[in-house]
């Protein structure tokens, strides 16, 4: 049974229990111990920033050529934190209330709680940084609703929270390289894990440019590597978002915790055609005004504009009355998938719906012209000011939508589909955000801790800043308190020539494949079988092809694999090679994973599991546990349950009707 | 700081060129002004007046050494400044980027090359006989015995290559200061929207108003508009 | 919007003038591609990964390009397109251009940012650690995890959060030095210094910030801003050049007042 080694006591004092018993470092020991931190997105950076500032010797490492290049920079919509300025009821308690029901009720309570009560400090910090969140006419802070919650307590900075926090971390974190406390590594990418007795004690890392390996050494070792989403080849992900990082961990002993839970998020810009490198999400708050539908009979090929109002199904609000087109991403998601599959899908791939602004538009004109005091105005002035005022609220968005597709969305509903867009699964951590290899930290995305099987809005960038700037300087202390004693280990030491040569020859091997296919190819069929089986909604059949198929495509991989160029020197498609072979191994845990969870929890849909109405049908008495994965041998995993204990909170079936 | 490192910073070199800029703007007011006399038609009287003022009274003749030292200082580090910006991009660009700005504010160097040498002859012109060869004729007006600068302009601009030169040249400052202007103000801290509007709207009244009044100068002398 | 913007799809075929050069040591030159059937809907850079899968089963090297997010925010793409950062489109990124922007037969010249302080690591890739070492010097604000106040203990007028903002919306992409005949840092220089300066909790170390950040971009060896105003019009994200005038402003009131 795996330990999480929650502390005792009752849930709110857990926390404040922890950090007034934990372990320290004194201030003059915080210098000759080295932390290794690779990946400097929000939880990464802030991370080594806070660690520096503590005293600690930091090496930060990330892939792009900059520390403020991360994916967090793409999150749009914002930041929770139960600060309750808006005086509409909100606490500490519902925070962390409904992040563990939107996560479907397979998230952590202790974890969850933490975060919560942390949210407020968060806000604080990044406010001192100079982030500029908007704000009120008095220059008060201001909150907006999201994700269909029934308080206001999303923090955002227009249309770019992820932006504006990152670079405030990233600030912090320069300001340290500056003092020297923190050293970093751009374009270097983890290659491997260093483990000397059994305890996490540096990395491999290869310089991207040169094309050198390099032996780094580290007391602890923190990923904060991101998500895996990419192993679906389109997601909303960066291009170069992977999980080399976390695989190579995992490989050496991190468990791997529920793969399979994996978000997909309703209104991106749908697939345009074989070419698509990747989607563009547009954010959840275009459902606050935009209504979705398809139109009512199959194949219809009209224009929208030419299709009637009674020819048009408005699924969401059809399914679901009380919720509308607010419901989760994953139940909107489910909904869209269903109405195309079923025929009724638009645009030239069939692979999307429609969502319209046509009556927010006349609804909003009509505000405008009832404040002007107009009696009889005329169906045009009503659309003018109308299109005004959404081009207030939304033309960033409106005008991203316009770049990519080329259409209008104020003259035609945007066409829109369900995307990759977060994994909820990742390294399994404990409360301390140690993974099961002693010394070696999993932080923000890179783990699985608390979004359970969906993660609600605005709560992605509130995890990776807790666990950087609140968390993990409690709990690395916890235990380099009895590190004090361990000099830095020398990097000839045997554990690193291993793991270097280890690095070298994978390398060798891919490059003397010079197969006929390239990488890319492999990676886009990698991702349709993941899609197809792994996705939305998944099947015992169809999960168990998938694991064949991904066992296949490896075989293929690196029999038939063309890279060209380089060891020695900049060379993208050896590092691409690297990745893809990773996602390889990853897609197949993450069918195996689905396979085993024989029930329907959030982002995890197995037709198999469902209420009559098509709903998700949880099994909480056979699967309330996190599925941590051990790496056994090449497809071979030993599955360790974590039992959910919810102490406080009774687990309900979510109704949105 | 020191105020070296100030004045040798890049913002410090654009702070030189800027505070230069405007004084010489308003030296060109003064200046257009009192030859703006030459047009009371009264065969050169007020206009010989006015020189005599400026060139007899001792403040101008301070105001003058300050004028020179900002003209001196606005050239060399003019030039400074141009051939320390082309040094920073050694491999230059097989399509160049020019929609994203005006041609004159790319080529403040070549229109203030032209005025250099439009000053080396327009001091010869005027400035070095006033001040030193001396001017033929005088005129005495109530006793005073003033230089004849009217009739030194009716002859220097009785030659037609003169007046075309002199023309091109105001052509120049007027571009030279279609950017000059607008940009000293924005060197020198002016960013606040309602002042930057207005001061880059003078800027543009200033550029073609204040050339063409100079450029009108040789132009009626030389058509005889003027006697 | 730009008006060649139609609904209507199309395939092109394209002739590509891209630089190639195999490292910051050795000189380059261009090179002729031909890229066919090229669909109207493909960004510019897919279009570019379809060249690139080409040239790979071709046996030839692929063109090393800087792309990442591939939806305009991280800044890291860097292509000058037909004499023009980022390409023909406004207020634009590389990754977001679409080849709508193009018709059959065009020939596309792109070449890498061009600066001194940028020096090319590989082909169209080059290197912008100069903006991290200038951020290094005072783009950010001291306070230590930990230390704030409540979020709303200071409260800031609506329009300078809004300045503050549209200030440091600069995704550090590079496009100011690329655009700008002197090879200039100062839009990106001036963004971070209005962000800060702007809000009061950046105000205690104000007059150090610019003062050090120009030191730095002096010695990185960027050249001087002569308002030439390049580097706005081709900012994908609409960086005002008020913001250069707000910074000089900065540097002669903290030089004036030092000690």
């Amino acid at each position: 049974m795996l330990d999480a080694k929650i502390p005792a006591g009752p849930l709110p004092e857990k926390w404040t229990d922890y950090k007034g018993h934990c372990k320290l470092v004194n201030p003059s020991n915080k210098r000759k111990l080295e932390v290794i931190i690779v990946g400097t997105g929000l939880a990464g950076a802030s991370a080594a920033a806070s660690l520096a500032e503590l005293g600690y010797q930091v090496k930060a490492f990330c892939f792009q050529d900059s520390p403020r290049r991360t994916h967090s920079i793409a999150a749009q919509g914002g930041i929770n934190a139960a600060k309750n300025y808006q005086n509409d009821g909100d606490s500490i308690f519902r925070l962390f209330y409904d992040t563990i029901k939107g996560g479907d009720y397979r998230a952590r309570e202790a974890n969850v709680h933490r975060l919560a009560e942390v949210s407020g400090n968060i806000i604080d910090q990044c406010v001192a940084q100079g982030v500029p969140f908007a704000r009120e006419y008095g220059g008060l802070l201001s909150n907006r609703s999201f994700g269909g919650t029934q308080v206001q307590r999303t923090f955002y900075a227009a249309g770019q929270t992820g932006q504006q926090l990152l670079i405030g971390a990233y600030q912090a974190l320069e300001r340290q390289v500056a003092l020297g406390n923190v050293k970093m590594y751009s374009r270097h990418e983890m290659l491997e894990l260093v483990t000397i007795d059994g305890k996490a004690r540096g990395i491999i890392a290869r310089d991207l440019v040169s094309g050198a390996l390099e032996r780094h050494f580290g007391h602890a070792v923190l990923l904060c590597t991101g998500g895996y989403g990419n192993v679906f080849y389109l997601s909303t992900n960066a291009m170069g978002s992977n999980v080399t990082a976390a695989w190579k961990a995992h490989r050496n002993g991190a468990y791997f915790a529920n793969p399979c839970f994996t978000q997909i998020h309703p209104t991106c810009i749908p697939v345009s055609g074989d070419h698509q490198s990747k989607l563009t999400l547009m954010s959840e708050s275009l459902r606050n005004d935009g209504r979705i539908w398809v139109p009512a009979q199959k194949n219809d090929t009209r224009k929208p504009t030419d299709i009637a109002e009674n020819e048009r199904d408005y699924y969401l609000e059809r399914r679901y009355p009380a919720f509308g087109n607010l419901v989760p991403r994953d139940v909107a998601s489910r909904a869209s998938k269903e109405r195309c599959d079923e025929g009724y899908g638009v645009g030239t791939s069939k692979q999307a719906v429609y969502l319209d602004f046509a009556d927010a538009i006349i609804r909003y004109g009509k505000i405008e012209i009832s404040k002007e005091g107009k009696s009889n105005a005329t169906l045009e002035e009503i659309i003018a000011l109308g299109k005004e005022v959404v081009k207030e609220k939304y033309g960033n968005l409106f005008d991203m939508y316009e770049k990519i597709t080329g259409e209008n969305p104020y003259e035609v509903p945007m066409r829109i589909y369900p995307a990759v867009h977060y994994t909820m699964g990742g390294l399994w951590v404990d409360y301390e955000l140690q993974t099961s290899i002693p010394g070696l930290y999993a932080l923000g995305e890179a783990n699985f801790s608390d979004h359970g099987a969906n993660r609600l809005g605005a709560s992605a960038l509130m995890q990776g800043l807790a666990d950087g700037y609140f968390v993990v300087p409690y709990t690395l202390g916890n235990n380099l308190a009895d590190e004090i004693y361990n000099k830095p280990i020398a990097t000839s030491h045997p554990a690193f020539e291993e793991a270097e040569n280890k690095v070298s020859e994978r390398i060798q091997k891919l490059m003397s494949i010079q197969g006929t296919q390239t990488v890319e190819s492999f990676h886009k069929r990698l991702g349709k079988i993941i899609w197809n089986q792994c996705g939305m909604a998944r099947t015992e059949s169809g999960l168990k092809q998938a694991i064949a198929d991904v066992q296949a495509l490896k075989k293929e991989f690196w029999s038939d694999v063309r890279i060209p160029g380089v060891v020695n020197g900049m060379n993208p498609e050896l590092d691409k090679a690297n990745r893809v072979a990773d996602f390889i191994e990853l897609g197949e845990l993450m069918c195996v994973d689905a396979l085993n969870r024989n029930e329907s929890c959030g982002g995890h849909f197995r037709e198999e599991y469902q209420t009559p109405d098509g709903e998700a049908l949880r099994d909480d008495a056979n699967y309330m546990y996190v599925a941590a994965w051990q790496f056994a041998d090449e497809h071979k995993w030993e599955l360790h349950k974590e039992p959910l204990v919810y102490d406080v909170i009774k687990p309900s079936q979510r109704n949105y009707k | 700081m020191a105020l070296k490192n100030v004045l040798t910073s890049s913002v410090g070199k654009k702070l030189v060129m800027g505070f230069t800029g405007i004084f010489l703007i308003l030296f060109l007011v003064v200046h257009a002004g009192l030859n703006a006399c030459i047009w009371a038609n009264d065969g050169g009287e007020m206009f010989n007046k006015a020189a005599h003022f400026m060139g007899g009274n001792l403040v101008p003749r301070i105001l003058e050494v300050g004028l020179f030292g900002g003209i001196f200082l606005h050239i060399i580090q003019g030039y400074l400044l141009t051939l320390d910006n082309r040094s920073k991009r050694s491999v230059g660009y097989a399509v160049d980027y020019s929609k994203g700005s005006k041609w004159y504010s790319r080529s403040m160097a070549i229109l203030g090359t032209i005025l250099l040498l439009f000053f080396i002859l327009h001091w010869k012109h005027f400035w070095v006989p006033s001040r030193f060869t001396g001017i033929p004729e005088a005129k005495f007006y109530n006793g005073i015995e003033v230089h004849d600068v009217f009739a030194l302009m009716k002859d220097t601009f009785s030659e037609a290559w003169v007046v075309i030169f002199y023309v091109i040249s105001c052509a120049a400052l007027g571009y030279h200061l279609a950017h000059g202007f607008q940009s000293a103000f924005k060197t020198i801290g002016i960013h606040n929207r309602r002042y930057h509007t207005m001061l880059s709207a003078v800027g543009m009244g200033f550029s073609i108003v204040i050339p063409t009044l100079f450029a009108l100068m040789p132009i009626s002398l030389y058509l005889g508009w003027i006697r | 919007m730009e008006s060649d913007r139609t609904m209507e799809h199309y395939h092109m075929n394209l002739n590509l003038k891209v630089w190639r050069q195999p490292n910051s040591q050795t000189p380059g030159a261009f090179k002729l591609y031909r890229v066919e059937n090229i669909s109207s809907e493909m960004s510019f850079l897919e279009m570019f990964d379809v060249l690139n899968e080409q040239l790979i089963r071709d046996g030839e090297d692929p063109i090393t390009f800087d792309h990442d997010c591939r939806e305009g925010i991280c800044g890291s793409c860097s292509m000058y397109i037909n004499g023009k950062p980022h390409g023909p489109w406004a207020a634009n990124t590389t990754c977001q251009l679409h080849m709508r922007a193009f018709h059959d037969g065009d020939t596309i010249v792109v070449e890498p940012w061009r600066a001194n302080s940028f020096p090319v690591i590989k082909d169209l890739m080059v290197d912008r650690s100069a903006f991290d070492r200038i951020i290094q010097a005072g783009g950010y604000i001291s306070v230590n995890t930990g230390n704030a106040v409540d979020g709303n203990s200071l409260p800031v007028p609506k329009d300078h959060a809004d300045q503050a903002f549209a200030a440091a919306m600069c995704i550090g992409c590079g496009a100011c030095v690329a655009a700008c005949k002197n090879s200039s840092a100062m839009l990106f220089l001036s963004a971070k210094v209005s962000h800060l300066s702007l809000l009061p909790q950046g105000d205690p170390e104000r007059s150090s910030r610019v003062v050090n950040m120009v030191a730095q971009m002096d010695k990185e060896g960027f050249g001087a801003c002569t308002n030439t105003g390049a580097c706005e019009a081709t900012c994908p994200k609409e960086i005002s050049i008020a913001n250069i005038a707000r910074l000089n402003k900065e540097y002669l009131l903290a030089t004036l007042t030092a000690e």
